[in-house]
């Protein structure tokens, strides 16, 4: 009886997860499907190949390298300052990392049309720059709360101990505190990569026409109802989010969530 | 091994004054335990003296070279930190290593005095130590490690902040006696932070007391123990009777009961006795010249392991005796021969 139940829970489980993506895949193969039929009628690899000929492979190329631009500046930026946040008695701490919530705080569109009017008038509107921008204002809030985390979750007294037998302070961070977090950071990174690459009113407002990531390219196309090109690049967009969760749940430990947000 | 000399230190946190004017000599090659309770300023002080803290004013000299401007890295101090503070990522021997490696020295040269200094501090198994990592190892050994990598870089003077506060009491006792055994075979200068008074006299040459950010008392384990300079110091060493007193030309009155004082306190004072010191005897007993004596009623007698303690309420006082046996509940008579009784003016 219990067995029962629990194999009903796990197929009723699968189904709510997997059922929507299904029709994602049958609707990638679907050559020909029109109502009242079930199933499509005719199945085949035309949208697949008319797809990787198209304009998709380059919004992927476009959105990768969107997405590493982002991760490397906002990693640049944030190791430093978060190292800073959690290990020096700075003042108004708090407000600092508020600041970086701010744009979050309020509704994301108005935040995008104004950073949109902005942008074109210092001519980075549809242009890469300009959404690379526009997705590290989302970026360093993940990237500073959590590496603030990871660096708090590192013992100051184990720099200590690097300092009194004669490390500098940066020699310190380097040999004992850097490979410490290093799984924070990671994590971190994979976190701020997911979000530039899942991206999209931004990418939209800032970008459009011109600059085309995967979000965009699959809006455009699924408004035009060509549901199995849609549904071909949510397939592909879903790839690398899945790969990087994987990793992701992998490297985050939960000590990190524990310090998350304590200044 | 060098003496270290601190000279009326200050440092001010906000509006709390940690350290009020410190002056201190450390002896070269002693072992000096600054004892005090929490608060009292000892942490404080002894990273001041790593070059942690940096301090207001005063002076802090190794071996009559001024190092108060010194950064830590510059003072050639090593410390060993109560939560061991060794680098997970690191091996055992990557971890006693890295000061040698900071000074460039050769790896064949690194490796014999890593090996040596493990050997010393009795690590056990030394065949893996290049391939274990310190959360491998029990509490106790990750101490030793820690000393084995404050000790590999031959420092000036080794500070101890509460190391052995988070082991074990059979471990503690254990590595009480090594770490006095250590001290003395490597003749290092030792600076011992502790709020454990048994640890304090067990191990070192030289007792700081330090209360408020002051010392207290400076002396051997001995002195400090026997004649303690002031209540404070009385009441922190040990289990003690705190009795107020009125002391009168020769008297002393103390809970409505008066007794002969030749001391020189007047007024209110503070009469501190050792509950191992004040013995129990019948109420009739016969007044013993060289004593002072007090009568009251047993009330309680609580067995402790190695004595029993007894409870003696003496009007509206209760004052603690220990004894080897238990007693009665009753009448009695407390017995402190005159030098075990300290009287202090009250502050």
């Amino acid at each position: 009886m219990r067995r029962t139940l629990r194999m009903a829970g796990v197929v009723l489980a699968g189904a709510v997860i997997f059922l929507p993506l299904s029709s994602l895949v049958i609707w990638s193969f679907a050559e020909k499907w029109y109502w009242p039929h079930l199933f499509p009628q005719q199945l085949g690899f035309f949208y697949w190949a008319k797809v990787l000929q198209g304009d998709m492979l380059r919004a992927l190329k476009d959105g990768f390298l969107i997405a590493v631009v982002v991760t490397v500046l906002t990693l640049v930026i944030t190791i430093p300052l978060a190292y800073v946040l959690a290990r020096l008695p700075i003042p108004l701490k708090p407000l600092i990392l508020m600041v970086f919530l701010l744009p979050q705080a309020f509704p994301q569109l108005p935040v995008f049309v104004n950073s949109t009017t902005l942008l074109y008038r210092v001519n980075l509107g549809g242009k890469l720059g300009g959404v690379i921008l526009i997705h590290m204002v989302g970026a360093l809030v993940f990237a500073v709360w959590t590496m603030t985390a990871v660096f708090k979750s590192v013992p100051e007294t184990l720099e200590e101990a690097a300092i009194n037998l004669g490390a500098s302070r940066f020699k310190a961070f380097h040999s004992i505190s850097l490979p410490l977090a290093t799984p924070g950071i990671i994590a971190s990174t994979l976190l701020v990569f997911l979000y530039s690459l899942d991206e999209f009113t931004g990418t939209l407002l800032v970008g459009s026409p011109f600059v085309l990531t995967l979000p965009v390219y699959m809006y455009r196309t699924s408004v035009g109802y060509e549901l199995q090109v849609a549904s071909i690049s949510a397939l592909m967009l879903m790839v690398p989010g899945i790969v990087l969760l994987v990793l992701l749940e992998r490297y985050m430990k939960s000590e990190y969530l524990s310090m998350f947000g304590r200044i | 091994m060098v003496e270290v000399r601190v000279e009326n230190v200050r440092k001010t946190y906000g509006k709390v004054e940690a350290l009020k004017g410190a002056t201190l000599d450390f002896k070269s090659g002693a072992m000096t335990a600054i004892l005090g309770p929490s608060g009292c300023g000892k942490t404080t002080l002894l990273r001041s003296i790593a070059g942690f803290i940096q301090i207001d004013e005063g002076r802090i000299l190794f071996g009559g070279d001024e190092v108060t401007q010194l950064p830590p890295q510059r003072r050639g101090t090593a410390m060993v930190f109560q939560n061991y503070a060794l680098w997970p990522h690191m091996t055992i021997f990557g971890n006693v290593a890295y000061g040698l490696r900071l000074q460039k020295i050769p790896e064949a040269e690194i490796r014999r005095r890593v090996l040596k200094v493990l050997e010393l501090v009795e690590i056990g198994n030394l065949s893996d130590v290049e391939t274990r990592k310190p959360a491998a190892l029990s509490g106790g050994q990750q101490q030793r490690v820690a000393l084995a990598r404050a000790l590999v870089v031959e420092p000036k003077v080794l500070l101890m902040d509460e190391p052995l506060s988070n082991l074990d009491a059979k471990v503690r006792q254990r590595l009480r006696a090594e770490l006095r055994r250590l001290q003395k075979q490597v003749g290092i200068t030792a600076i011992y932070v502790t709020h454990d008074q048994e640890e304090a006299l067990a191990l070192a040459d030289t007792v700081v007391l330090m209360n408020q950010g002051r010392i207290v008392q400076t002396g051997s384990p001995q002195d400090i123990y026997l004649k303690p300079s002031t209540a404070f110091a009385a009441e922190f060493l040990g289990v003690s009777n705190q009795l107020e007193g009125e002391a009168v030309d020769g008297t002393l009155a103390i809970a409505g009961q008066t007794v002969a004082y030749a001391g020189p306190v007047r007024g209110k004072a503070v009469v501190i006795v050792r509950a191992s010191d004040v013995q129990i005897e019948e109420p009739a007993a016969a007044f013993r010249p060289g004593t002072m004596a007090l009568t009251g009623i047993l009330e309680e007698s609580l067995f402790l392991g190695a004595h029993y303690r007894q409870y003696i309420r003496v009007g509206q006082i209760v004052v603690m005796a220990d004894s080897a046996d238990p007693r009665p509940t009753g009448a009695v008579r407390l017995v402190v021969p005159s030098e075990k009784v300290q009287v202090y003016q009250a502050a």
